[in-house]
């Protein structure tokens, strides 16, 4: 992921009109370019948007989404809710945090490992996401098979 | 030579199982054996446990090959797949599929037949049609059509739809907004999702007769961003109805003004409650408005405002090309009409069901679902979703009616079925769900 940058952000903030009532798609916009929300990010929010600074830092903690601190360049999101529970995720979970010698929430290296609750695949549990893409019909050996083709994917 | 269409889903199941890959294999191998193809992505038929579900058009007549990976398709090739041949993973015609066409489709009807994203085909199936009628006769006609048809709001708590839109048509204000709420947050919830993945335009002419009827000229979707791939679906369909006058200020000349925007959320489960979803689209925190008023009266930045699932809104656009009776017609009791039903979990042919209402849990799960994956015996079954309870296997004969339902303290909502075996922790999974609840409330 690109490394943020004050000048992005104005971009981005301009290209959203500049609108306060727009912060969430804002900061939305930032994480899915940038991955996270640095806390001089939430200064020039604020400034930019004309809103308090609390404003902003009560918005950014929220949303489970908004992340604070900087992720690896790999996301990993396993589905931790019911439909896929009933298809083992939880044992998927042990096998992943396992292999990569982490836990749920953890950044290590180059991955950050997180939870997510429902991916709309509940009828291809258990369901994963990686790098923002979803696959269904998880087990452990195609989970490795996930993880080797994203290392080995170009950046 | 008239070249020969075949269809590969780019909906999220069919690509998490590996769509992409037998699009492009199939593409590869046509080239290569040249053969002139026209590869559609459309939606899915909601068969997931088949996904990826492929199709062929021979002769008029869509045949489908199920669960077909990109490794079976030199193999298929050589088996005579561009005219419907036989293989391993042929299933015969989509017309003859007992899971499809067993069900009763009146809002997911053009899910998996057309182009999501061609206008052309949207219209060649009767996209736009209702709105057209609308605008020609007038908002009263919509407002008791669907008043008629009995609907009632598919987001959870099965508000009847009709009074929600008068109550915002008879509000006076200087603007009112339609807010289409995609934020569907419950495990074993994926309807919202095949709809918006498989016929976006149905979606964006469902919002706008919904503001035709109240008055409003504006109209959000609040999507989840757990749904990257409807996300970039509606964004095309939304820019693509613009520029074909669909949307904006003066739609098919008619004066009729309406746009949508479409916002993400950003992982809160409670901003699904639509008053804190109200909160977010104003880009604050989601918390939930404890005191009143209604949205109807002081919904969106203060303004009436209609807030309905994404399902309510395109059962709509039938309504008026069928009539409100039609749809009362189907179903039983208080609740008319269809339900799409959800079935996940530990279920062998997960995916969506549009069925009347009636229909029993345990015809959606034996004779739809097939029963466990595992083929050990049902435990337990969630329905309506986490705030609403888990069901003992004794109670599989509860017919789907809102109001049977609330006599054995359970909720239809949503419609979405998870099923568990009896393998399963009963204690952790109550426990997990609670603590879901927490993590999202901070
Ligand atoms: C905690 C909570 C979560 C909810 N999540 C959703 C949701 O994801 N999608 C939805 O349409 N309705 C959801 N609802 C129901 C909405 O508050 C609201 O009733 C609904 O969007 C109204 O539309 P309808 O009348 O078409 O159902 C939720 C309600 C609660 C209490
Ligand atoms: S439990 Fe959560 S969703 Fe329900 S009212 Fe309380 S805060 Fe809102
Ligand atoms: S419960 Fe995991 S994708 Fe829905």
């Amino acid at each position: 992921m690109a490394k943020i940058d004050n000048k992005t952000t104005s971009k981005i903030v301009v290209q959203y009109g500049a609108k306060p009532e727009l912060l969430v798609q804002i900061l939305q916009t930032i994480v899915m370019r940038f991955g996270w929300i640095p806390e001089d990010t939430i200064r020039q929010l604020a400034d930019e948007l004309n809103l308090s600074r609390a404003d902003v830092h009560g918005v950014v903690q929220y949303y489970q989404d908004f992340r604070t601190e900087e992720p690896g360049k790999h996301i990993v999101k396993i589905c931790q809710a019911e439909a896929c529970q009933a298809m083992g995720s939880r044992a998927l979970t042990d096998h992943a945090e396992k292999t990569l010698a982490m836990n749920l929430h953890d950044t290590k290296d180059d991955i950050t490992l997180e939870p997510v609750y429902c991916l709309g695949n509940c009828a291809c549990s258990p369901a994963v996401m990686v790098n923002g893409r979803t696959y269904g019909r998880v087990d452990a050996a195609r989970f490795d098979e996930l993880l080797a083709g994203m290392r080995s994917a170009t950046p | 030579m008239t070249r020969t269409k075949m269809y590969v889903p780019r909906e999220t199941a069919a690509v998490s199982v590996g769509a992409d890959d037998v699009a492009l294999a199939i593409a590869r191998l046509a080239k290569k054996t040249g053969v002139d193809i026209e590869l559609i992505r459309n939606g899915s038929w909601g068969a997931s446990w088949l996904e990826p579900l492929v199709e062929v058009e021979v002769d008029g007549v869509r045949i489908t090959y199920g669960n077909v990976s990109a490794t079976d398709i030199q193999s298929m090739f050589e088996a005579g797949f561009v005219t419907g041949g036989k293989h391993e993973r042929r299933l015969g015609p989509i017309n003859e599929i007992p899971y499809l066409i067993n069900q009763d489709r009146w809002t997911f009807w053009r899910c998996g037949l057309i182009n999501p994203l061609s206008i052309e085909d949207f219209e060649l199936h009767q996209g736009f049609k209702a709105l057209t009628k609308v605008i020609a006769d007038g908002a009263e006609a919509v407002l008791d059509a669907v008043t008629d048809s009995g609907l009632r709001g598919r987001g959870g708590a099965g508000l009847p739809t009709g009074i929600k839109w008068r109550t915002v048509a008879d509000t006076e204000a200087d603007q009112k907004y339609i807010a289409c709420n995609a934020d569907e947050g419950d495990s074993g919830t994926f309807s919202d999702r095949i709809l918006m993945e498989g016929d976006p335009f149905g979606l964006l002419e469902s919002m706008a007769i919904a503001g035709f009827a109240v008055g409003a000229s504006k109209g959000y979707i609040y999507l989840r961003s757990e749904y990257p791939l409807a996300h970039s679906i509606l964004s095309r369909a939304i820019e693509a109805a613009r520029n074909a006058g669909w949307l904006g200020n003066n739609i098919q000349g008619s004066g009729f003004a309406f746009d949508i925007e479409l916002h993400l959320g950003a992982g809160s489960y409670v901003c699904g409650e639509e008053t804190a979803m109200l909160e977010s689209l104003e880009g604050k925190k989601g918390i939930d408005r404890y005191k009143l008023p209604l949205p109807a009266h002081a919904g969106l930045f203060g303004k009436p405002t209609v807030v309905n699932n994404v399902v309510t809104l395109a059962s709509v656009p039938n309504i008026i090309n069928l009539g409100g009776e039609r749809y009362a017609g189907m179903g039983v009791n208080r609740s008319k009409g269809t339900l799409a039903f959800q079935l996940a979990g530990n279920i062998k042919r997960g995916g969506l069901v549009e069925k009347s209402f009636g229909i029993t849990l345990r015809e959606l799960i034996e004779d739809f679902g097939g029963g466990t994956a595992s083929g050990r015996p049902v435990k337990a079954v969630q329905v309506g979703g986490p705030l609403s309870a888990y069901l003992p296997a004794d109670q599989l004969d509860t017919p789907m009616d809102y109001e049977a339902f609330v006599e054995i303290d359970a909720m239809i909502g949503h419609g979405g079925i998870v099923v568990f075996d009896d393998t399963a922790n009963m204690a952790q999974l109550v426990r997990r769900s609670r603590r879901k609840l927490r993590t999202n409330h901070g």
